[in-house]
């Protein structure tokens, strides 16, 4: 609205090249008034953000303290989860949620570096566009896809062609031996961290792709004038300039891990126990809440809400540790 | 234009307010075990007198929790309420459909109902205590059967629910190592170490349906909709059973509900030479004194058609109506409690 006159009144001293007038006195005014107001606005959205999010975490706290009261900090690492007796603790939740996102990681994020090396640098352009897309599509499909592709096609693909083979080459081996004990009936830690891989390897591959494409073409190809072959490039020139890009990509992608749980709930075995080989059913705190949250009353209703808090804190600090981590590798570099 | 637009915003008003006054559905909620059976009631009855059921099938304990909340005219659970808790609450509790829990397994080579299992066979599998499917126990019950060398992977609700109290309840029954180290609820430490879990009777059917060597527990219903290899149990009278609607109500006939205050008893195990021993009733818990009486009566007139005219509905999804004499009781001595 206030374009037109904007534009008019910015013209208007160019032909009369006189003293402010009245009229441009009281537009800039309102215009001052406009940028006070939109700065306010904008800035009253943001603190939005920061209150929704301190109310979260006063209001999961609150509905938690109950459990926090009765077994203090040891609510952390006990190892019980007996609804009957209503003892409690969250250790095996912990657990499971830290294994099943750590193995994705593990399986994703080398892959997700393949894919995104290839579609930036040795990619034909032909098949640069519908490869990315392909990617794109991937982490577009809902979660629960993945859960029930988990539990129907790969759970017992799973168990007859991995688990048992690599149980009986590998289970009475000394020292690894017990990673592959237990049960082989296609669920657990190991089910759920690789149905989770998929999941997250086209998030952390798009992004790594998308930020190694901002590399400017001037450093490549200096690299390259320079005679550097293209692991070289990447590695010395690439690599460096998208670090951050690159970390956050993987951040997004264990973010996405340890708060997935439609996916998890279908293939981790959602058993209350500590997990004590790859193999093992275990269960993961989103999983958990998933699962009981409905059905819960009183007390145990109070430990669900402090898995949900610690949840949260295992997130803060997994992003703040992988924040500091960068900062620390700027301040080495220099920059 | 611009009266046409009112007249038609005073239409939709009128008809909003009209429909309002006539079609006060009831509202339900709890357990999922007898939710089926409500909806196809609640169809019928629609038809007949125009009132509806708005049931959320959320669970037993949050069908508790909605009562206490009074969030809803009734609740309804399969583990029964405690007759002292329901005197504190001020409620009234009544069975209201009966069914079965079943056990369901996958073993290649053989029949639904072809194996036999008894209580403390069963129990010792759920326990881990046997943990092939060739063990001798399970062979001695099976004469003639070759078992296969197969782990058995037991399959368990991973959500609390009213299944796999009626499940542990009858586990405790039969097996006092079971009574004394799990005991029983809606939500246990299940002990064997290849126990998984699955959500809802729909998740434990998938993971049995899955697992090779699988056993695990689900309402009747999910037995025969997903054609699943169940085992025949032997009873409290030394008989071996097949689970189907004849079988639980003979459970249900032995049965004494007024022995227990809210007659919240239980029938596993129950005696009868034709009795499936994991029969269970299913509950509905109302207020003596309701704060909403129009929505009480209301209730109350639904049940009252159902057990009237829902009979031949029930047989249809294989649930067992309460018979004639059960309902009768229900009438003159519990919704006579309730205040009109």
């Amino acid at each position: 609205m206030s374009v037109g006159t904007t534009m008019s009144a910015q013209s208007a001293p160019a032909r009369t090249a006189d003293a402010p007038t009245k009229s441009m006195v009281s537009i800039a005014r309102r215009q001052r008034l406009q940028d006070i107001f939109f700065h306010r606005l904008t800035q009253s959205l943001s603190l939005l953000v920061l209150v929704a999010l301190l109310a979260i975490i006063v209001s999961l706290f609150v509905y938690a303290w109950p459990a926090f009261h009765k077994f203090g900090v040891q609510f952390i690492w006990r190892v019980e989860w007996d609804i009957i007796n209503e003892e409690f603790g969250a250790a095996i939740a912990i657990v499971g949620t830290l294994a099943s996102a750590g193995i994705a990681l593990v399986i994703a994020v080398p892959l997700a570096f393949g894919i995104a090396l290839f579609l930036t640098e040795t990619c034909p352009v032909w098949l640069r566009r519908p490869l990315g897309t392909a990617v794109e599509l991937l982490a577009a499909v809902p979660s629960i896809i993945y859960g029930m592709f988990g539990l129907f096609v790969f759970a017992p693909l799973f168990a007859d062609y991995f688990q048992m083979p690599v149980q009986k080459l590998l289970g009475s081996m000394p020292l690894v031996g017990f990673l592959f004990g237990g049960s082989t009936n296609g669920f657990g830690i190991l089910a759920a961290g690789i149905v989770l891989a998929f999941m997250v390897l086209p998030f952390v591959a798009a992004v790594m792709r998308d930020v190694f494409e901002i590399v400017p073409p001037i450093l490549r190809e200096s690299a390259y004038g320079l005679g550097c072959t293209t692991w070289e490039v990447v590695r010395r020139v690439v690599l460096p300039y998208t670090q951050k890009g690159v970390i956050g990509g993987i951040m997004l992608g264990l973010g996405r891990a340890l708060g997935e749980t439609m996916a998890v709930t279908f293939v981790i075995g959602n058993a209350n126990r500590m997990p004590t080989s790859l193999f093992s059913p275990g269960t993961s705190i989103a999983s958990t809440l998933a699962n009981e949250f409905g059905e819960a009353a009183d007390f145990h209703l109070s430990t669900l809400f402090a898995l949900g808090f610690l949840l949260f804190v295992i997130t803060f600090v997994v992003l703040s540790a992988a924040k500091i981590l960068m900062l620390r590798a700027e301040k080495a570099k220099g920059l | 234009m611009k009266r046409t637009f009112l007249k038609t915003v005073a239409i939709v008003l009128a008809t909003v307010a009209v429909g309002g006054a006539f079609a006060a559905d009831i509202t339900g909620a709890g357990a999922t075990f007898p939710f089926p059976m409500y909806a196809k009631w609640a169809e019928a009855y629609k038809k007949e007198t125009g009132t509806g059921l708005n049931y959320q099938s959320i669970g037993s304990s949050g069908g508790i929790r909605q009562i206490r909340a009074k969030t809803v005219a009734f609740g309804a659970t399969d583990a029964p309420v405690s007759g002292a808790d329901l005197e504190k609450d001020g409620m009234v509790q009544f069975p209201a459909i009966i069914g079965g829990t079943v056990p369901v397994i996958n073993l290649e080579g053989f029949k639904p109902g072809e194996l036999r299992v008894n209580g403390t066979v069963l129990a010792e599998m759920f326990l881990g205590k046997i943990s092939k499917w060739n063990d001798p126990k399970l062979a001695a019950l099976n004469p003639g059967k070759t078992l296969p060398n197969q782990n058995i992977t037991v399959v368990h609700r991973a959500d609390g629910s009213g299944t796999t109290f009626n499940w542990t309840d009858y586990l405790a029954a039969v097996s006092k190592e079971w009574a004394d180290t799990v005991g029983k609820g809606a939500a246990v430490k299940w002990p064997a170490a290849s126990s998984v879990g699955g959500k809802g009777n729909e998740g434990v059917a998938a993971n049995v349906t899955r697992v090779k060597g699988a056993i695990g527990y689900v309402e009747y219903a999910y037995v025969k909709k997903n054609n699943m290899n169940f085992l025949q149990l032997q009873n409290a009278d030394g008989k071996f059973v097949s689970p189907d609607d004849t079988t639980f109500a003979a459970a249900a006939a032995n049965a004494d509900w007024f022995s227990v205050p809210g007659m919240g008893i239980s029938m596993v195990n129950a005696k009868g030479a034709n009795s499936w021993p994991v029969s269970t009733a299913s509950f509905i818990l109302m207020y003596k004194d309701p704060a909403d009486k129009a929505q009480s009566a209301e209730v109350l007139k639904f049940f009252d058609w159902a057990f009237k005219n829902g009979k031949a509905m029930a047989a249809e999804l294989d649930y067992v109506p309460l018979p004639d004499a059960l309902t009768a009781e229900i009438r003159s001595k519990v919704w006579s409690q309730i205040k009109k």
